[in-house]
């Protein structure tokens, strides 16, 4: 296949380079440097895809980020992605590519029909036509508007792409590297500011890369190439291309989507797709530069139909006709580049400039060069279905209402420059109070509300000379604030043929008997139509009008459509365009891909992952783990088949008979020093601190202000003004915090400090009726007896060398102790704990086992302390001080608190002793009462009691106290049970807790 | 992000930080009687203002002091940070 649009001698590609590409299943060839678009255009194809309501034929309408029409479905080294740009995304060799939002082809589409049937889509027709019969919704509407709406498909497969997050800061950030944004950066680096300019294209030089200027004694492009090559390499300064600065958020916070990858067949090892850049800068200067404007006409989204600057950029940049026939239809001196560019390569163009009597040097050439110029002219209606064939023109009158006699001419595209509209995204992002300005028809940056300044065309400057001379005076300016220094720099002579006046001209009216649709907004098939609709029936503000018409909200964010529908708008209310008023742009400046967005936080790195000293031993035994907060945790050892369910019954079954040890280092652990500890824990428990004598340890709960139980875990007197607490695992950083507002922020008289201990610690719970003797045998210098060691006792004893804590105290409500080591001899502690008490009959237990013994002993966990209970509702009520303050006390007095039936933790069993009942079931006093059925309470934790071996659960049940003995159902919708239960004490096992005493 | 002058660690990224409400609010002194209606003000009634703000953040990531920040509840503009000891007038 040839490239027949192809010119010679024109151009940035690298014709050394030819690659190969797909488009719809078909091979074509292009050059490295062309994008998906410049290539296709370069084999003479402009039918890229089907409008997204009437699936009307699609070519190209721009050259960059603003492109409405041309999204495809890219597929790249095995991956898929979409919603693509062609006219952003770079050849690569193998590039595949297909159209979206048709059905079966882009030739022959059936929702086409929908173009025939445009009557009934007109703006609202989704809230009119699919609101009834109701129950059609489901069943018809949404899979027909789902299958006809797409733009493109997710791939469901792993994303094996690298996306990297990079934190940046630097002294000013430009934004665009258009003659505005090189003057600002060199002037800044000269001064030696930290400047980083950011480019979204490969190449840097924005307009001047297309236009006819000379900066100095240099055409504008080679201006730019020496200044940026200059730029690189001054170490002050990052030059980032195919960079998009795409938000600008609080305290000049700007966030930079950096494509890394994507213009190459597939990603090089060790490098990211994407880089996603988080800048704080002191200063930004924001040159976005400005995109060219439609004017409105009579089919105007025919393929063929394109922006003028496009079409001069495909030639300038690709050596890419669009067209050997062209019309240029113009208001402004920017149709004129675009028709000299192709009459200097043998390709005679038409222009049809709206204005009567329009003067300029680009005009003169214009003339010179014998191109045929037509004024107070204009195109009424393109012709042509799948790509544009001939034009309806006709003359207009000096107020615009009326036209002349229609006269069709041959054309084979038509390049449209409707004047300029600055883009003003990131200004208005950052808070920027935006204005209307009037000889420009659009609105510009007004007053600053952060560190920004906006220059060049983005501000709605278009002269050259004056763009330059602002954009080195800023950039002196601001990096003079920063850097102190002052260097001068002489501001290049500058020779620019075009002027800045346009017509306020942007839509043709209809001719008599016609109604072609004119859209406003290509991408969504808003046509003018529609919002004459939208107001007819009464919407008024631009957002609801926005809303209801879907002008503006497709993919392209109303690049090109805004400013025509607010004209639009402002015509038929007879206001001024500031009146209606703009709608407001929000972050992303252009779609950016979730990978980007997400980084490296995917899968197991979306959190870090804590592992205790012991894991390795865990592993080696087949712990089977499971994940606590941040940590992993054994849940059980797995023993040849066993499931879960047996493992974490044997375990449980072996700590009643035998000994267990559990690993408990997860357990949060605060180290407390100073005079005042005593009098900070007697004010953050609910019970009696100042007379715990040293090396014991007492139970404690803690409150929240509101009397919501917020931690327990025990607290242990190591020494007189040295106390070690400890949280559950889940609440270990809130506790700390809690500690710490109060002793900054409530009690800064009180001379106490804490802090965290909890990875200097490693923890083994050893608990069973056999675990004294083993504690003796591992502390053979220590007396660990009844009396030497005492329930709640604490001494510190030596562990074949090494200095342990030893703590008894229990959660499984059997004799039981805890030993800490210092982490580092975490695994040496667990395998001395093995070793010795083999002989008898040890086996360590995960959380499963764990949570089976603390349940049948009724002691209280996470799944209680759920922040929505007081100490009452646990059966803590007994560690209440009446006697003294305490946080949170003041609230236990609500009525809602001290009620009579007030609910309470009880112990529930099924009827059959057989069917274990889920967590989170309900317990209702009849199975068949009619929904909602009143819910009495609800079961918090379920287990197997080892000790009578039926199933067994705590629950949280109104009026709990006065329950005890009542037959309920526990019933889960969820898992589809209702199972009848009687309700027993909480305290199953040993309820007068001798054997924790023992 | 906010950019918060910790006045202990400088400039940091509002990522470092944990927020932690109207710093006006003073806790009821301990063992002395409150009313219903003064408890339900300090635990639970917050004015919730459009406008410059005293706060409480933490910073949690950092050196773990609790800081006051005055900020612009609506442009999120800090004016002044303070050291939880200092008094701001
Ligand atoms: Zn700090």
């Amino acid at each position: 296949m040839t490239q027949a649009f192809r010119i010679e001698n024109e151009g940035l590609i690298n014709r050394d380079k030819k690659l190969s590409f797909k488009f719809n299943g078909k091979t074509y060839f292009g050059y490295e440097g062309d994008t998906l678009a410049s290539a296709l255009l370069a084999n003479g194809v402009h039918l890229v895809g089907r409008s997204f309501k009437y699936h009307r034929p699609r070519g190209f309408f721009g050259a960059g980020v603003d492109e409405p029409y041309a999204v495809v479905q890219l597929y790249r080294n095995g991956e898929t992605e979409p919603n693509i740009k062609a006219t952003e995304q770079e050849l690569f060799e193998g590039l595949e590519a297909k159209s979206v939002n048709c059905w079966p082809s882009v030739n022959f589409d059936i929702g086409a029909i929908n173009n025939f049937l445009k009557i009934f889509l007109p703006a609202g027709f989704y809230y009119k036509t699919f609101m009834w019969p109701k129950s059609f919704w489901y069943r018809i509407y949404e899979p027909f508007i789902r299958k006809a709406a797409g733009l493109g498909v997710a791939s469901t497969k792993h994303d094996n792409e690298r996306y990297e997050h990079k934190y940046e800061y630097c002294d000013l950030l430009i934004a665009g590297s258009g003659p505005s944004g090189l003057a600002g950066a060199y002037a800044a680096a000269k001064n030696g500011a930290k400047v980083i300019l950011a480019e979204d294209k490969p190449r840097f030089g924005g307009s001047l890369l297309t236009s006819d200027v000379n900066i100095g004694n240099q055409s504008g492009k080679d201006w730019a190439d020496s200044i940026v090559a200059e730029l690189k390499t001054m170490p002050n300064v990052v030059v980032k291309n195919r960079s998009q600065i795409f938000g600008y958020y609080d305290h000049n916070m700007l966030v930079m989507s950096e494509k890394v990858s994507d213009h190459l067949p597939s990603t090089k090892k060790y490098h990211p797709n994407k880089r996603l850049w988080y800048i704080r800068a002191k200063e930004v200067l924001i040159s976005s530069g400005s995109i060219e404007r439609p004017i409105v006409f009579g089919n105007n989204d025919t393929p063929g139909v394109m922006l003028s600057s496009a079409a001069k950029e495909y030639l300038k940049v690709y050596g890419v006709l669009v067209g050997r026939k062209p019309l240029v239809f113009t208001n402004n001196d920017s149709g004129y580049e675009t028709a000299i560019e192709f009459k200097k390569h043998g390709v005679d163009p038409v222009v049809l400039d709206s204005r009567k009597n329009p003067e300029s040097e680009i005009i003169d050439e214009a003339k010179n060069l014998g191109i045929n110029i037509k004024n107070s002219y204009v195109v009424v209606a393109a012709q042509g279905y799948k790509k544009v064939k001939s034009a309806d023109i006709a003359s207009i009158s000096e107020d615009k209402k009326q036209l002349g006699k229609i006269e069709n001419i041959q054309c084979d595209c038509i390049c449209v420059s409707g004047f300029w509209t600055p883009t003003i995204h990131l200004a208005s992002q950052s808070g920027n109070k935006t204005k209307f300005k009037e000889e420009i028809d659009a609105f510009v940056p007004g007053q600053s509300k952060q560190n920004e300044i906006t220059l060049g065309a983005a501000n709605g400057v278009f002269s050259l000379e004056e763009t330059l001379k602002t954009s080195f005076t800023a950039g002196s300016k601001l990096s003079k604030k920063i850097t102190e220094n002052d260097n001068e720099i002489a501001i290049p002579n500058v020779v620019e043929k075009k002027s800045s006046q346009h017509d306020k001209f942007w839509c043709v009216p209809l001719p008599k008997g016609k109604n072609y649709k004119r859209f406003l907004d290509f991408q969504n098939d808003v046509a003018v139509s529609d919002v004459e609709i939208a107001l007819r029936e009464g919407y008024r503000s631009i957002e609801h009008v926005k809303r209801y018409t879907t002008l503006g909200m497709a993919t392209d964010q109303g690049k090109t459509s805004n400013l025509n529908g607010l004209q639009l708008v402002s015509e038929i209310e007879n206001k001024v365009v500031p009146a209606v008023g703009h709608t407001t742009f929000r972050p992303p400046y252009t779609p950016i891909s979730i990978g980007a967005i997400v980084g490296r936080e995917v899968g197991k790195h979306s959190k870090p992952t804590r592992k205790s000293p012991m894991h390795s031993w865990h592993e080696k035994n087949n712990a089977v783990f499971v994940d606590a907060g941040v940590w992993l945790r054994p849940r059980y050892y797995k023993r040849g088949n066993e499931n879960l369910f047996e493992g974490s019954k044997r375990e449980a079954k072996n700590v009643r008979t035998n000994v267990g040890v559990c690993d408990v280092t997860t357990l949060g652990k605060i180290d407390i020093k100073g005079p005042d500890a005593a009098e900070l824990l007697n004010r953050v428990y609910t019970n009696a601190w100042l007379k715990l004598p040293v090396s014991k340890a007492r139970y404690g709960v803690m409150l929240r202000e509101d009397g919501i139980v917020m931690d327990d875990g025990t607290t242990t007197r190591i020494s007189e003004n040295h106390y070690h607490m400890t949280t559950t695992t889940a609440q270990a950083a809130n506790v700390l915090s809690h500690l710490e507002y109060y002793l900054q922020l409530v009690w800064p008289e009180l001379n106490v400090n804490v802090v965290s201990t909890t990875e200097q610690w490693a923890g083994a719970a050893i608990a069973g009726p056999k675990s004294r003797d083993l504690l003796q045998k591992l502390f053979p210098n220590s007396d660990v007896s009844n009396e030497g060691l005492p329930f709640m006792g604490y001494m510190e004893g030596d562990l074949f060398g090494v200095k342990a804590r030893i703590f008894r105290i229990s959660f499984s409500g059997e004799l039981a102790y805890e030993v800490n080591v210092e982490s580092d001899y975490g695994n040496f502690m667990w395998e001395k704990i093995m070793e010795v008490g083999e002989e008898f009959k040890i086996q360590p237990y995960g959380t499963e086992a764990l949570s089976t013994l603390r349940i049948e002993m009724g002691h209280v966990a996470g799944s209680e302390l759920d922040g929505r209970t007081i100490p009452y509702d646990n059966a803590l009520e007994g560690l209440v001080s009446k006697k003294k303050d305490f946080i949170g006390k003041r609230s236990l007095q609500r009525s809602a608190f001290t009620a009579e039936d007030r609910q309470r933790i009880v112990g529930v069993v099924p009827l059959d002793k057989q069917t274990s009942i889920p967590e989170g079931s309900h317990l209702v006093k009849d199975d068949k009462a009619s929904l909602p059925n009143p819910k009495l309470g609800h079961i918090s934790a379920s287990c197997w009691s080892v000790e009578y071996d039926n199933p067994f659960s705590l629950a949280i049940l109104k009026d709990g106290k006065n329950m005890i003995g009542q037959k309920l159902f526990a019933m889960s919708p969820l898992k589809n049970k209702v199972i009848p239960v009687e309700i027993v004490s909480s305290h199953y096992v040993d309820p007068k807790g001798e054997r924790v005493r023992s | 992000m906010l950019y918060i002058n910790c006045p202990h660690c400088g400039m940091r990224s509002q990522n470092e930080f944990s927020y932690g409400g109207d710093a006006s609010v003073k806790r009821p002194e301990l063992n002395k009687e409150v009313s219903d209606q003064e408890w339900d003000n300090f635990v639970y009634n917050r004015k919730s203002l459009r406008g410059k703000h005293l706060e409480l953040w933490q910073h949690i990531s950092g050196c773990r002091q609790w800081i006051k920040v005055e900020r612009d509840t609506a442009t999120h503009e800090i004016f002044r940070t303070f050291k939880a000891d200092e008094e701001v007038a």
